[in-house]
């Protein structure tokens, strides 16, 4: 069934006209006008995500609601509107980039309350959510590339916002280049998805009409279309090969790390796996892709995120790791799976960053955890926060996390994926060992900061602490709405999901509970591991890190991956341009051209403009030049016949 | 001889223009009984008869009926320029009201007159016989003269209405001679019965009939400023009142060529193989005349005056094809020229004024640190006149190219694509000597809520119609249609004779 | 009766000795009149065809000729005074302030 609801307009409009605002009166009418209005878009936009999703709850599954903005592009048989459609996987979506959004709206008045840039900020954060509501509600793939696009384009300026420090310029300017290189795969993806329906006679790229008629085209360009998309979203979800950009996107300010590096965008690319799911499952072999690049990423960021000692940097590459987790589940077909882990993951991944940001906004901006510790005294409710998440991402079970993960490590087995089972219980146990490492480093132990900075550390302040308390509950209750089939009310969102992302079949009971028990075994062997190391025995890890101590580099250097990148690719491009193409093509040949060209045309540019005489006669002889010019051709033609 | 029919005489053809004119007299009344001071004032009266028509135009869009005799046609595409060309004059309207107190112009002359110039670019839109097209042509031609030569203390002002006036009247009488051999050939200076009469190959290839069209080329191209017929317009622009020449970069151009595509494109289709060579060669020689002269400009209005030449080119390029698929594609085309020119004016009109300056590029250096929106907006319409995507400019200049291109004017396109890259240097210029050049400090400020109003209305309409071009696409070809609904009855009743 | 090919005839003359005028001479006031001399060497020739065809749009014609001929005079005389009072001469060749 579909529905006509325009309100979902004005869902996508609000941020937008918190943009309008923010540039244009921001600056004029002070930072509390800028406040309210940023906050009270976003929760207006919330609220319209909240009944929309009402009005879809009520009507028969498979229903959608939608609503068309406008024509779009026009041309011979293309037809592309302006067209927003509301269904089960927008709904969540939406509610989740809304929802988690505004309450880092909230979090972002107190914590950018110093700075004098604000209007800009916000304009930038709700051009954000503006962006990331058009690429989740948008009807067709094209549309969706303009969400995508828009949401590349305020992760630069967001990531680069204190542009006066050139690292976080450059580190802006890498984000961006690295998400780029993805975007051509994924714009290479459009093109052959549309050519495909195309010459089936379907013009319009709206994922509804490509679903039906997806049996149309052929597994081979299924695979194509499939693999160039997943190469799209390598890039946005920070997944081998192209994951380098997103711990050095830490440099951004902390809400904006929560919100976009962390609960929303990043996700995009599941979102995208999971809204074109009809398509990957015609191509068994991307499905193994996706997989197992996801499977290997999730193991490959959580050794990296061992080793890390700035806060900000554990928690990108944990975030790194988790969406790894969505791409198995999503890999191994559990779609629903995956986005239920987007959710619960925007929940406390927010919810750390967060509170990652109170430590950071209360020690005057310190990230390295060696010069932290003992905090948990001055910062209780930051503590208390931070241990929810905590526990919400290692997964202990009864908490959010472990509901989502749990689903998708079930259906990586049942679905005979072993070895990638494996290797993604093995990194449940890396999660809760680096995790409960930030956590015990960062309030336990004793204070490694200065007598005076330390007693100078203080609770954030309301508007700060609201947002912590509210996602600290979503955290630890948030997994409620997917429980285990036959629990309770059973899965909620994954009936919700399953018109449009399918079910996976059940493994029998026996094997879930032996499967789950196996994870949460290995989980809490990782969180021992480290009580011991970081509470116990705080000289354990120093000296283990002294006998392995070429691993410990190795991890602590992040494998040398962005050396290797510098080195293969950035270098000899670099090379090729300035020495080879700068030095003797262009200079010499290309110069030669185009100087030429240039001289010539300015030669020409005097020559015309000479004719200009000034005389008003010298004008009527031109004039009568072009007469006589075409009366004689006419006369000619007349006297031919 | 052409029987003759049941006179029909519509209030529906007159309305617009009619009130328009009215409001001229009107305007010269009141103005009259007003001193100097406050005569700036009959402003307001002329703006609120230029609204008022365009909402009459509504009055003239339906089907295609003939009136007064043959006189004026009442169809969509009448309809279009009936609003399009008020909206034009009324934002000129607003950019003027401190540029004539400023300028020292009379202020009640200058709204009549400029009032009456609409009326006539608005009659030869409506018009169905060459005569009402000849008058509609000289009403707006003999205003523009007069209005060029306005300012009388300035001595470029009034040598540039006398250039325009000389070479103007000049090119009127071979117009003229154009439509007597037509008449001559055909009998009748009704567009219709002379569409009917060139359909029959004995006629159509008569010298009168080739020497006529040949002449109504010659004066046409005169007045839409396609070389080699162009040589008035630098001069005429950059000599006149800047509010002037607004009007003669818009409404003139929207006039001449709402004529000019009427009477060939729809009425001497039959002769199109006729006169599509001679279009050739104009539009190729317009664009690379245009754009090759506009480089070397260092006066914005002169850079301006040969940039409309070459947009004259590619709006003759369209016209070639001569295909009805291009008529939409023009009229859109010129949608996007007429804002975008406007804006453009409307800057300079208030750099004039806010830095007591002239209009060399010179004068706008360092515009965006003194005046930020100002240069903003003069980039954005200099972008699309560039033909910058998604602004107005490139969709009309894509939408026409590419038409041409299914009609297999190949080398005409590759012309028209390496003048448009020529084209970006001098409109980026501008761009560069705002952004990237140190000017002097100015302290003088632009608070004149008329000209920043007709700046939004130029500037949103150069956005809106780019980025969402369907609207006025379908409006384009809906007019355009109508206006071609007239010969298909036509055609109907020659075959089954 | 008088073919009315040598009326064609003649007005063409007049027509080509009006844009000769234009073209040669420097006083103003008297390239203006060739331009008059043009736009009645177009009336004749309009009263001539209609006349032939017996058609009276022809001679209507004429009277609207007349009309903008006679107020283009009135602005052209008002314009070419306006000129000289800035420049104090009617020689075309003087006014070249605006070229190139």
């Amino acid at each position: 069934m579909i529905v006509e609801f325009p309100a979902l307009n004005l869902l996508l409009l609000m941020p937008a006209i918190g943009v309008a605002f923010n540039l244009f009166f921001g600056y004029r009418l002070g930072r509390s006008a800028v406040n309210t209005v940023s906050v009270g878009v976003v929760a207006i936009a919330f609220a319209l995500s909240v009944w929309a999703t009402v009005k879809l709850a009520t009507m028969p599954p498979g229903s959608c609601l939608q609503a068309q903005l406008g024509p779009w592009i026009y041309a011979g048989p293309l037809r592309l509107d302006v067209l927003l459609r509301f269904d089960a996987l927008a709904a969540v979506m939406s509610l989740v980039v809304s929802g988690v959004g505004c309450l880092i709206h909230i979090y972002s008045c107190g914590y950018m309350g110093e700075d004098p840039d604000f209007a800009r900020y916000f304009a930038y954060m709700n051009l954000f959510t503006f962006s990331m509501l058009l690429l989740v509600l948008a009807g067709n793939l094209l549309l969706m590339f303009v969400g995508w696009e828009g949401v590349g384009l305020c992760s630069y300026l967001l990531i680069a916002f204190w542009y006066d420090n050139p690292l976080f310029a450059f580190n802006g300017r890498k984000a961006f280049v690295v998400n780029r290189i993805g975007d051509v795969g994924f714009l290479l993806g459009i093109f052959v998805l549309f050519s495909a329906f195309a010459s089936h006679g379907l013009w319009t790229l709206d994922f509804a009409e490509m679903r039906e008629r997806a049996g149309l085209i052929s597994p081979a360009i299924a695979t194509i279309a499939c693999l160039l998309l997943f190469f799209g979203a390598t890039g946005k979800s920070a997944q081998i090969p192209l994951y380098v950009w997103l711990p050095d996107a830490m440099v951004g300010p902390t809400p904006v790390s929560a919100l976009i590096h962390a609960a929303t965008m990043v996700t995009a690319g599941v979102y995208v796996v999971a809204r074109l799911n009809f398509l990957f499952a015609l191509s068994p072999s991307t499905m193994e892709a996706v997989a197992t690049i996801g499977t290997v990423t999730a193991f490959f960021a959580a050794t990296i995120a061992l080793a890390q000692s700035d806060i900000k940097r554990v928690l990108a590459y944990s975030t790194i790791s988790q969406i790894g987790y969505m791409f198995l589940g999503a890999g191994v077909g559990a779609f629903g799976a995956a986005i239920f882990h987007v959710v619960t993951h925007a929940f406390f991944k927010a919810l750390l960053f967060l509170g990652a940001g109170s430590v950071i906004h209360a020690l005057g901006g310190e990230q390295d955890m060696n010069r932290m510790g003992g905090l948990r005294r001055r910062m209780p409710l930051t503590h208390a926060a931070m241990l929810a998440g905590t526990l919400a991402i290692s997964a202990v079970p009864g908490f959010s996390g472990f509901f989502s993960k749990d689903e998708i490590l079930q259906a990586a087995y049942t679905s005979g994926h072993k070895t990638l089972w494996l290797i993604a219980v093995v990194t449940a146990g890396l999660t809760g060992l680096y995790m409960f490492r930030l956590f015990f480093l960062t309030f336990y132990g004793k204070p490694r900061l200065s007598e005076e900075r330390f007693a100078e550390v203080h609770e954030p302040p309301f508007v700060m602490a609201m947002p912590l308390v509210v996602l600290a509950a979503l955290s630890v209750f948030g997994g409620l709405i997917g429980l285990p089939e036959g629990v309770l009310w059973g899965n909620q969102i994954g009936a919700f999901l399953a018109p449009i992302t399918g079910r996976v079949s059940a493994a029998p009971a026996q094997a879930v509970m032996l499967l789950s028990a196996i994870t949460s075994g290995v989980t809490f062997i990782g969180i021992i591991l480290a009580l011991i190391g970081y509470v116990v025995i705080p000289t354990l890890p120093e000296r283990l890190a002294a006998w392995a101590q070429g691993l410990y580099r190795l991890l602590w250097s992040k494998y040398y991956v962005d050396e290797l990148y510098d080195f293969l690719i950035t270098r000899p491009v670099l090379f090729l341009s300035s020495a080879i193409l700068g030095r003797n093509v262009d200079s010499l040949a290309i110069d030669a051209v185009v100087d030429g060209t240039g001289e010539a045309v300015q030669g020409g540019a005097t020559a015309v403009r000479r004719v200009e005489t000034g005389n008003v006669q010298h004008y009527v002889l031109i004039y009568l030049g072009g007469v006589l010019l075409i009366v004689g051709y006419y006369l000619l033609s007349a006297l031919r016949h | 001889m052409q029987a003759l029919g049941p006179l029909i005489l519509s209030w529906r053809s007159v309305l617009a223009p009619g009130i328009v004119a009215l409001t001229a007299v009107v305007t010269m009344l009141v103005g009259s009984g007003l001193s100097e001071d406050e005569s700036e004032s009959v402003g307001w009266i002329a703006l609120t008869g230029l609204v008022a028509a365009a909402i009459a135009s509504l009055a003239a869009s339906g089907d295609h009926i003939v009136t007064f005799g043959g006189s004026l046609i009442i169809d969509d595409y009448t309809a279009f320029f009936y609003l399009l060309i008020p909206v034009c004059s009324a934002v000129v309207v607003l950019f003027s009201f401190d540029y004539v107190a400023a300028l020292g112009l009379p202020a009640t002359e200058y709204y009549a007159l400029l009032l009456f110039a609409t009326t006539g670019m608005m009659l030869m839109a409506g018009a169905g016989d060459l005569i009402v097209m000849f008058l509609g042509l000289e009403t707006m031609s003999i205003s523009a003269y007069v209005m060029a030569a306005m300012a009388q203390r300035d001595p470029k002002s009034s040598e540039a209405g006398l250039k325009y006036f000389l070479l103007g009247a000049f090119s009127t009488g071979f117009l003229l001679y154009g439509i007597a051999l037509l008449y001559g050939a055909t009998g009748s200076i009704k567009l219709e019965a002379v569409a009917q009469m060139v359909r029959k190959h004995s006629i159509a290839l008569s010298p009168f009939v080739l020497l006529g069209l040949g002449l109504i080329l010659v004066g046409f191209g005169f007045k839409v400023a396609a070389a080699p017929f162009h040589v008035w317009t630098p001069d005429a622009y950059e000599g006149a009142p800047t509010s002037v020449t607004a009007l003669m970069a818009v409404g003139i151009k929207l006039g001449a060529f709402a004529g000019f595509i009427r009477v060939l494109l729809i009425y001497l289709a039959p002769l199109h193989a006729q006169w599509s060579g001679v279009l050739w060669a104009l539009a190729a020689l317009s664009m690379t005349v245009g754009n090759l002269a506009a480089l070397a400009q260092e006066n914005i209005k002169r850079m301006l005056a040969y940039s409309a030449i070459a947009h004259a080119g590619y709006i003759l390029v369209g016209m070639t094809a001569g295909r009805s698929e291009v008529g939409p594609a023009l009229l859109y085309y010129l949608l996007g020229y007429a804002f975008a020119n406007l804006g453009a004016f409307a800057v300079l009109v208030a750099v004039e004024q806010a830095q007591q300056s002239g209009t060399k590029l010179d004068d706008l250096s360092g515009l965006a640190r003194n005046h930020p929106m100002l240069a903003a907006a003069m980039a954005l319409f200099m972008l699309s006149l560039m033909g910058m995507p998604p602004l107005a400019g490139f969709v009309g200049k894509f939408y026409i190219f590419s038409v041409a291109l299914e009609s297999r004017y190949v080398w005409l396109v590759i012309i028209a694509t390496l003048n448009s890259v020529v084209s970006a240097y001098y409109y980026a210029r501008v761009i560069v000597a705002m952004y990237m050049r140190e000017g002097a400090e100015r302290q003088a400020q632009t608070r004149q809520p008329t000209l920043l109003f007709a700046l939004a209305v130029a500037a949103l309409a150069t956005v809106i119609i780019g980025l969402l071009p369907h609207p006025y696409i379908s409006a384009s070809s809906a007019a355009y249609a109508s206006a071609e609904q007239v010969l298909r009855p036509a055609t109907a009743a020659l075959q089954t004779k | 009766m008088t073919p009315i090919n040598y009326y064609l005839g003649l007005g063409a003359l007049l027509f080509a000795i009006g844009t000769v005028g234009v073209l040669i001479r420097r006083n103003l006031i008297v390239v203006f009149m060739s331009i008059e001399l043009m736009l009645n060497a177009v009336n004749l020739t309009f009263i001539a065809l209609g006349r032939a065809m017996g058609s009276a749009d022809g001679q209507v014609i004429v009277f609207f000729v007349m009309i903008v001929a006679g107020v283009e005079a009135a602005v052209g005389l008002g314009i070419i005074l306006a000129a000289f009072r800035n420049r104090l001469t009617v020689n075309a060749d003087e006014f070249n302030l605006l070229r190139w």
